[in-house]
């Protein structure tokens, strides 16, 4: 039926009888899909929603200023978070990796310790135990850590799985040619794993920009507490929060976009079946690398 | 960590919640994600651009902001819901995604000839999904569906922020009434752990026993 790589196998090449129920669905799923936002669309009128005053911030530059600059802490948050996640992810890949029990012992317990509590849990512990101990940090401070701890436990799951996923002949056919441990992780094995996680990776940044919006539950003010501070000054609190929704989805779509293009770039150059990004969160992201479906599409 | 123990019930109290939240929330976003993963997979376009619409927007927003438009911004068009309702219809939403490109990805992993049997045998589209495409799928994706379970588990604790009082909201309360915020987050943490380590070992036994050779 309808061509192009988008066209669902389940559907092409229907008959006569296929073609006829398929054109009275799509008329009655229209419709009732055309009801549906007419009735949303109808309420929120009703409702003054979409009266100009609630709108007319917007049109506003220091309005814009407002939420640009907490879109700027939002993602200084994300990408330093991702720098030292990344980091310490790597180290406790190879740890996890290694010939010494006890370092794999305790990079197994970071990992599945860190891994099995809630981000916020982490993130309140940091902002709010951490102070106790004299430790007195910015409330950015706090957030990023709280990211990178997090982060780096599911980081070292992926690298881990990235590098598991590797074919043993790789680190067999360098060890026969005299390379040692720490040659063949470093040139042999570590360069092949990372380009294969690459879209595994830019997925996880989706995920911890997303992340970053628990800093609005420490009053740290980045792009969503700016949504609500906004909402409550001009009494627009659904408008505010609309804005900020889709300063998000614009900024996370274009990065899911990103990762799926490299995943297929990659699967075409170097046919790596098994690092399958579909934007799964988190540990789902994981299993569905390490034991999940082969996807052929 | 007398803490914990002195406020054992309270602990109790919000672990209970969690649960409650977790599984509630889950078996609605199961039901959504199959419905949606199979409106994308339909032939019937406003079915697919509807269904893909819903996934992109509700994926790509963080979970806090969708609480916060639900429980702030909705009370503004009259649609007032206690905290609890609230999370757990943002949290369905939410998870119910992921589900739906799980399910989807699974479906895909099926291979074309079945769906082509099952057609040539006459089954409908819905047929061809409910017998023969997504009982196949649904199992070589059971890994990534405890992970997501799982992933919602940990989620959960965002309903602190509006109030509801679970597992991350104990900890709160225990932490400002006694002052010792350490050992009432880390009585939280322990109590997570519980929840989220078995899990992720039965998530693995039941892969296995219901994975399938290709």
């Amino acid at each position: 039926m309808s061509g192009g790589g988008t066209a669902p196998f389940l559907a092409d090449d229907l008959g006569p009888r296929g073609r006829r129920i398929t054109n009275i669905a799509t008329v009655v799923s229209g419709v009732a899909l055309v009801a549906v936002v007419a009735v949303a669309v109808n309420r929120l009128a009703a409702r003054g929603q979409f009266d100009a005053a609630r709108w007319e911030p917007f049109t506003q530059w220091p309005v814009w200023r407002f939420f640009l600059l907490g879109l700027r802490t939002t993602v200084t948050a994300a990408v330093l978070a991702m720098v030292g996640a990344m980091a310490i992810g790597a180290l406790m890949a190879l740890a996890r990796l290694s010939r010494a029990r006890l370092v794999r012992w305790l990079a197994t317990a970071y990992v599945e310790f860190f891994r099995g509590i809630p981000l916020v849990l982490l993130i309140f512990f940091s902002a709010f135990g951490l102070p106790r101990y004299g430790l007195r940090w910015s409330l950015f401070t706090y957030l990023v850590l709280g990211l990178v701890i997090y982060n780096s436990a599911v980081l070292g799951e992926i690298f881990r799985a990235g590098i598991l996923s590797l074919d043993r002949g790789q680190s067999e056919a360098a060890y026969s040619v005299g390379l040692g441990y720490w040659q063949t992780m470093m040139f042999v094995v570590i360069p092949q794993a990372a380009r294969r996680m690459i879209p595994a990776i830019v997925s996880q940044l989706v995920t911890l920009l997303k992340d970053t919006s628990l800093g609005s539950a420490i009053a740290l003010t980045e792009l969503l507490r700016r949504g609500r501070l906004n909402g409550e000054f001009f009494g627009n609190p659904l408008q505010s929060l609309f804005v900020v929704a889709m300063i998000y989805i614009v900024v996370n779509f274009t990065l899911s976009r990103v990762a799926r293009r490299l995943e297929v770039r990659q699967r075409r150059r170097y046919g790596a079946g098994r690092i399958a990004v579909a934007g799964i969160e988190d540990l789902a992201l994981l299993q569905a690398q390490d034991g999940g479906p082969e996807q052929d599409r | 960590m007398e803490v914990v123990t002195e406020n054992f019930d309270v602990f109790v109290e919000g672990l209970r919640r969690t649960v409650e939240l977790s599984t509630l929330s889950f078996l609605i976003a199961f039901v959504i994600g199959i419905v949606v993963a199979g409106m994308r997979v339909s032939p019937v376009p406003p079915l697919r651009w509807s269904a893909a619409t819903y996934v992109e927007l509700v994926r790509n927003t963080p979970l806090l902001v969708l609480m916060f438009v639900f429980f702030f911004g909705f009370p503004s068009i009259g649609l007032r819901y206690s905290a609890f309702t609230s999370a757990i219809v943002v949290l369905s939403a939410y998870t119910g995604t992921f589900v739906a490109e799980t399910v989807r990805s699974g479906i895909n992993a099926v291979s074309r000839g079945q769906a082509e049997a099952a057609r040539s045998i006459g089954l409908t589209f819905p047929q061809v999904l409910r017998i023969v495409v997504l009982p196949q799928a649904l199992r070589t994706v059971v890994g990534p569906l405890g992970g997501i379970f799982i992933a919602l588990l940990k989620n959960s604790s965002l309903a602190v922020v509006i109030g509801v009082g679970e597992l991350t909201s104990a900890a709160e309360h225990v932490g400002t009434d006694t002052a010792r915020f350490i050992p009432a987050y880390l009585g939280a943490a322990a109590a997570y752990l519980m929840l989220t380590v078995p899990s992720g070992f039965a998530v693995g036994w039941l892969e296995r026993r219901v994975a399938i050779k290709r």
